[in-house]
């Protein structure tokens, strides 16, 4: 890597000149899990509709999953230490800010982040975008990825 | 003799809870998971069989009415319910995965042919921890 001075390079191909901005960006990912139990419901809605429209999902009684989040933190390596970002903080913000809101509880119920909205995949995964962005220095590109299950995901910014 | 495995999964809210013992105890017992509004996990199911293939068939049993058996009398039951309160299989026991397992086999004892022999329940509860149990 000694010739490599993290200047813009300049390669001819194809009689064009390209720019290559060889930042030296990488992504860094932080995996956690939470277990939480949700109901899919709109108040404004009768019981009827709900189930029209979320189906087993409503349940009045609730169901539950095992959630994957992952976290993608994107900067430039510091000088001084070759991290991005310290992975313990980055566990640390996140078992905070996160997992201690959310693990074993009903995110209906136990949670202020759904009291006007419905806490689907989606709506999770903004929260908590939104929660970590205010805690994650802006210098970074955040990314967060969610399982509701295996086979379900979601990821914000879309 | 050839052990015939059939997968499920389904999701589910439960809290682990004796009613007879008072909050303080059930959360030094279960901690989070007394959560009084409930949790929940996305469960997977193992249900293993056994038997020698019938020469006709090559089937040890159609995996296929295997298959529906567990959906209607076990999946059905339980997929996006909650444990503690929608299961008639489990009413007045506690909602462990050692005890999910349990009432999971007797369930199937019940439907499944006389001449399906159940070898094994396999229930994961997370990805890293789940319980077997062989009917003893």
């Amino acid at each position: 890597m000694d010739n490599y001075v993290g200047e813009p390079t300049f390669i001819c191909y194809h009689k064009q000149l390209f720019c290559m901005d060889m930042s030296r960006k990488v992504a860094v990912f932080r995996r956690e899990h939470f277990n939480a139990a949700h109901r899919l419901y709109n108040s404004l809605w009768d019981e009827k509709k709900n189930f029209e429209v979320f189906g087993k999902c409503s349940n009045p009684n609730y169901h539950g999953h095992n959630y994957e989040l992952e976290v993608k933190v994107t900067g430039e390596p510091d000088p001084q230490t070759g991290y991005v970002i310290d992975l313990k903080l980055l566990s640390d913000i996140i078992k905070e800010n996160i997992l201690g809101k959310f693990d074993h509880k009903n995110l209906n119920l136990d949670t202020v982040y759904f009291k006007n909205s419905n806490p689907t995949a989606e709506n999770i995964v903004i929260v908590i975008y939104e929660i970590l962005r205010s805690k994650i220095d802006n210098k970074y590109d955040l990314h967060i990825r969610l399982y509701e299950t295996d086979r379900n995901f979601v990821e914000y910014p879309g | 003799m050839v052990y015939l495995t059939r997968v499920e999964h389904f999701n589910a809210a439960h809290k682990l809870y004796n009613p007879g013992w008072t909050r303080e105890h059930n959360e030094e017992v279960f901690g989070k998971c007394a959560n009084e509004n409930w949790h929940g996990h996305n469960y997977e199911l193992y249900v293993t069989i056994k038997g020698q293939p019938n020469p006709d068939t090559g089937f040890v049993f159609d995996v296929k009415k295997l298959s529906e058996i567990i959906k209607e009398k076990v999946i059905e039951q339980i997929d996006h319910k909650n444990l503690n309160i929608d299961v008639p299989f489990l009413e007045g026991k506690m909602c462990s995965t050692e005890n999910l397992a349990i009432g999971i086999w007797q369930q199937l004892q019940l439907f499944l042919p006389a001449e399906v022999q159940l070898h094994a329940i396999k229930l994961y509860e997370t990805p890293r921890i789940y319980v077997e149990y062989f009917g003893e």
